[in-house]
This record gives C-alpha cells, structure tokens and sequence, in this order.
C-alpha cells in the first residue's frame, strides 16, 4: 500500500476529485493548507503599504492505495492539476505498513 | 399645480380640528397653517434630520468594528456605544448652553455665560408660550445639535482603536462633548467671534470633522502606534481589518446619515426657498461622496495596480466631509470635484501618516481632519461670502485650540491613570483583557 501525499492548487480540488474517482480511487482525505516552496509568496498593498504573503493556500490531499495501483493516482493527479504556472504543487509517495477498516475489521487492502 | 393643490388640502386639515374644539371649550391652542407651518417644518427637518444624524454612530460603530481584528472588535463596539451615550448626558448637562448662549456670554464672542443643563419647552407648549415661535421647537434643536457632538467623539475613536484603555478614553470623550466641542462650535454656531468675523462652516467640515480629527490626532501622537505597526527601520506593517463586510456597511450608513447632517443643517424648512435648497443640499452631499469613492478607486488602481476597498470607502468620507462646509452653493458638478479632490487627498493622506509614525486604525485623521481643512477651504470657490483669509484664521485658531486643549488633557490621562493597555494585553486583544468577552466565541483562531 502506498500513501500519495499532493499539494494542489485549490481551484483544482474538484477536477482531481473526479479524475480520481473515475479511475477507481474510493477515498480521499482534504486538508486547507498554507505553505511555500518555489513560489515562496508574493507581495500584497494594504492602505498604500506593501506586505509580504509569505504562506499560500493550498489543499493537501491524502491518500491511500494499493501498491499496484499508485503510479496511476500519480499521474492522473499531475496530469489534472497542471497549469505550467509555479505553484502547481508537489506529490510524495510513501509506504504504508497497514490499514484498517473500522467497521468490519478489515486489513491492508481488503480495507482501502 | 398638483402640488399646489396637495398642500391647500392639508393645510385646510389641520385647520379642521381646532374649529370643532373651539366650540366646547373656548379658546384652546389650535392650529394657525398660515404661520405654525413654519414651525412645524422647520421642527420636522430637525428631527428627522437629527434621527438620520443618530444613525451615523451606527455607521461609525460598523466601520471601526470592521476594520479592527476580530481580538478588538468588543471593545471597539462597546467604546462607541458608551460614547455616545455619554456624549447624550453631557452634551445636555454642559454642552448645550455653553454652545448657544444665545447673547449672553461672560467673555463676549468667547465664552457662554449660560451655564447648566439644557431645558425643553414645556408639554403641549402653545405658539405663545413656544421658546421661538417663528423658528422651531426647541426639543427639535437639542436633539438634532446633540447629534453633532456625539459625530464629534466618534471620530477619535476609531484613531486610536486596538491599544487605548476603555476608561480613560471615555473620560476623554465627556471632556470633549462638554467643553472642548461646545466652546469652539459656540464661537462659530453659538453667534461668536468667527461668525461675526464672517466665517463658513454649513454643517461642520471645521467645527465638527476636524475638531474630531485634531482631538484624534493628539491622542494617537501621545498614545503611540500598536506594537508591530512600524518595524524599527521604519517600514509600515500593514494591520488589515477582519471584516470588510461591516466596515462598507458602516460607510454607506454614515452616508446615508449624511444627509441629515448636511440637509438638516440648513435649519430650516418652512418656506419653497428653503426646502428646495435643503434638496440641493441632499443632491450635492451624495455626489461628493460619489466623487471621492471613484477619485479613491482610480487612484488606487494606478498608484499600487489594485483597488483598494479601505481607501474608497475612506474616499468616500473624505467626500462628505469635503463638502460638508458647503453643501448649498456648488453645483453638481463643482460638488463632484470638491468630493473628489478629498478623496484623492484622503489616498495620499494614509500613507503620509503612516510615514510620520502615527497610527490612525481607521483613517479618521485624513478623512476628518485632512478633508475637513480641505473643505473648509473649497467653501471659497462657490460661495462669494467667504473669505480665503477668514476661513484660514477660523481653521488655525480651532486647530490650536482643539489640538492643544487635547493634548494637555491626553497628557494628563497618560501621565496619571494611563491610556494605554499593557503589551501582553495588547497583543492577546482587548476584548479578552478588557472585557472578557469575545465578538466571536465560535470561531477559534486554530
């Protein structure tokens, strides 16, 4: 099993929602996010004095799924939230040593 | 015509009632629509005048509310209700006859010599006994001057938002609708040496804009900016406001409020000239307002490549204030431009205090104070009355008087009970400190 960890732009969250479930991913966890990285914030004007905008928003999503499958979430999320602007986000890909389901006690895969 | 007919109709009924008592139980006060109309529509425009007035220290509560942090919005709420309040009590103990003395004055021109607290006519007053007959109820005129005083505090209120003690500020405002707002106001509205020496202030760009911002000035010079405003290079940190929402509110209510205040302050309504003119006057102060809206929202476009709400909404009200010493003789469009050049005055205003270090939460120092001179000013290019010379004099010896009367009594508050909340207090918000009590308990800062 694998945990995808994606930063996105947020007006992207919906399209990647729908392209991941339309390749059969069935959950996902959201978070509102800020952050920086090569963006690193932008200048801003309030009542004629300059300030910087140091975190951006982002939304982070989670989640997880069988090894198999996680080089297509990959892409499919690459492919879905790229503008070719900077600040498009990034993706990790860790390892996951075991899942549960809380309702049945289902594990590893029988759970996701 | 239709108009014409209209009135001859209404008057022939209120003449109606006074014939039938008149029978019963002899002579009782009736209605006279020859002569009591002037009364009655003069009394009329100060009171509805007045309630519009009234209706600004809702706009000024929802303009500073908002453009404080959601950690101040309480206490910023609560000092406007208490100050108006204690505007209401004082301004009726003190401030009334010390602003029209009507003639009688211990030092001539300067100083009433009526003291003590105002008095209305009695119940049911008849047109013999009324206290003016040929002009307006006297209860109208209280209530409508009132109002003025209380638009006076209000003012310094939101300069110096987010670091002043409740008490002491307050203790402030009592001296200030008492005494320093009534004094000067008498020496132009009371009949005293700036009227007499042929000074123009309609409804107050000096005697009551500027008087808040010279009273709001010394205080946010004693008082110092919030922690974290300027860095010790001197740069300014901007601070924004946590409801922009409220803060446009508060600025169309006091535009709308504007009217009374301009429009009532024509102080009279009972004749064809009269009314027509307070209509021009309702005309004039919406598009000034408009005019500094659209200078503030151009302006800021060019200047910083986005517009910047706060500014057209102080644009606005550097638009009102601007034409608030003349809402009767420009045209339209002379209005438009007075409106526009304090909004433009206003949009360079902000960052020149911040340059100078003063910290002015809300703006009120360019709106009041810096288009109030500007509109003080502007009286001379439509109204063949007023002096240059004369205006100048009148916007020097308030501005002293006004400025260093405050400073002595901020001073004096800082020096013995303290204006200013401890760092801790004021980093953790007032409203937590103070009082105890949030404007948002729902809302957890996460």
């Amino acid at each position: 099993m694998k945990l995808i960890i994606a930063t996105i732009k947020p007006f992207k969250l919906e399209e990647v929602r729908e392209a991941l479930t339309g390749i059969g991913v069935r959950g996902m966890m959201v978070t509102e996010i800020k952050g920086f990285g090569s963006q690193s914030g932008h200048t801003e004007i309030y009542r004629g004095a300059e300030y910087a905008v140091n975190f951006v928003p982002k939304i982070k999503l989670e989640i997880v799924v069988s090894a198999a499958m996680a080089d297509q979430v990959v892409e499919t999320i690459t492919s879905t939230a790229q503008t070719g602007k900077i600040g498009d986000g990034k993706i990790f890909v860790l390892d996951v040593a075991q899942a549960v389901r809380v309702r049945t006690g289902e594990t590893n895969d029988d759970a996701l | 015509m239709k108009t014409l007919t209209k009135l001859g109709l209404a008057a022939a009924l209120i003449a109606a009632p006074s014939l039938g008592l008149a029978q019963d139980d002899g002579p009782v006060p009736g209605v006279n629509a020859a002569t009591d109309s002037v009364f009655i529509f003069n009394s009329l425009l100060f009171l509805i005048g007045g309630f519009l007035v009234f209706w600004m220290a809702a706009g000024f509560a929802m303009l500073e509310a908002g453009l404080v942090r959601a950690k101040n919005v309480t206490m910023q709420l609560t000092k406007n209700i208490a100050l108006f309040s204690f505007a209401a009590i004082f301004y009726y103990l003190i401030g009334y006859n010390l602003m029209y003395p009507l003639g009688t004055w211990a030092i001539d021109g300067i100083l009433s010599g009526v003291w003590g607290p105002g008095v209305l006519e009695a119940v049911g007053v008849t047109a013999d006994a009324a206290d003016d007959y040929g002009y307006a109820s006297t209860g109208s005129d209280f209530f409508f001057q009132l109002m003025f005083c209380a638009a006076t505090a209000s003012i310094v209120s939101g300069a110096l938002a987010e670091r002043i003690k409740l008490w002491p500020f307050l203790i402030f405002t009592v001296i200030l609708t008492s005494i320093i707002y009534p004094l000067q106001a008498s020496w132009k509205w009371g009949g005293g040496f700036l009227d007499a020496m042929g000074f123009l202030d309609f409804a107050g760009s000096t005697v009551v804009h500027s008087v808040g911002g010279w009273a709001a000035l010394a205080g946010a010079l004693i008082l110092g900016p919030r922690i974290g405003k300027y860095t010790k290079d001197g740069k300014t940190v901007p601070i924004p406001g946590h409801n922009l929402a409220l803060a446009t509110l508060g600025t169309f209510i006091l535009w709308l409020g504007w009217f009374g205040f301009n429009g009532g302050s024509q102080l009279a309504m009972g004749t064809v000239g009269d009314v027509a003119d307070v209509s021009r006057i309702f005309a004039n102060t919406n598009t000034a307002a408009a005019g500094g809206a659209i200078a503030a929202l151009i302006l800021t476009q060019v200047l910083y490549k986005k517009p910047d709400l706060t500014m057209v909404l102080n644009g606005a009200l550097g638009g009102l204030v601007s034409i608030t010493a003349e809402p009767l003789t420009p045209t339209l469009g002379a209005a438009t431009l007075i409106g526009a050049v304090g909004g433009v005055i206003v949009v360079f205003a902000v960052p020149f205090l911040d340059k100078l270090k003063i910290d002015d939460v809300v703006g009120a120092i360019p709106v009041h104070l810096f288009a109030g001179v500007w509109g003080t000013i502007a009286v001379v290019f439509t109204n063949g009355d007023a002096s240059l010379g004369t205006q100048l004099y009148s916007i020097i010896v308030v501005g002293i008087f006004v400025f260093v009367v405050s400073s002595v009594i901020w001073f004096i508050l800082k020096t013995t009970v303290g204006i200013r909340v401890g760092e801790e207090e004021e980093i953790n918000g007032l409203d937590m400190a103070e009082l105890g009590m949030e404007a948002y308990p729902e809302f957890s800062k996460g």
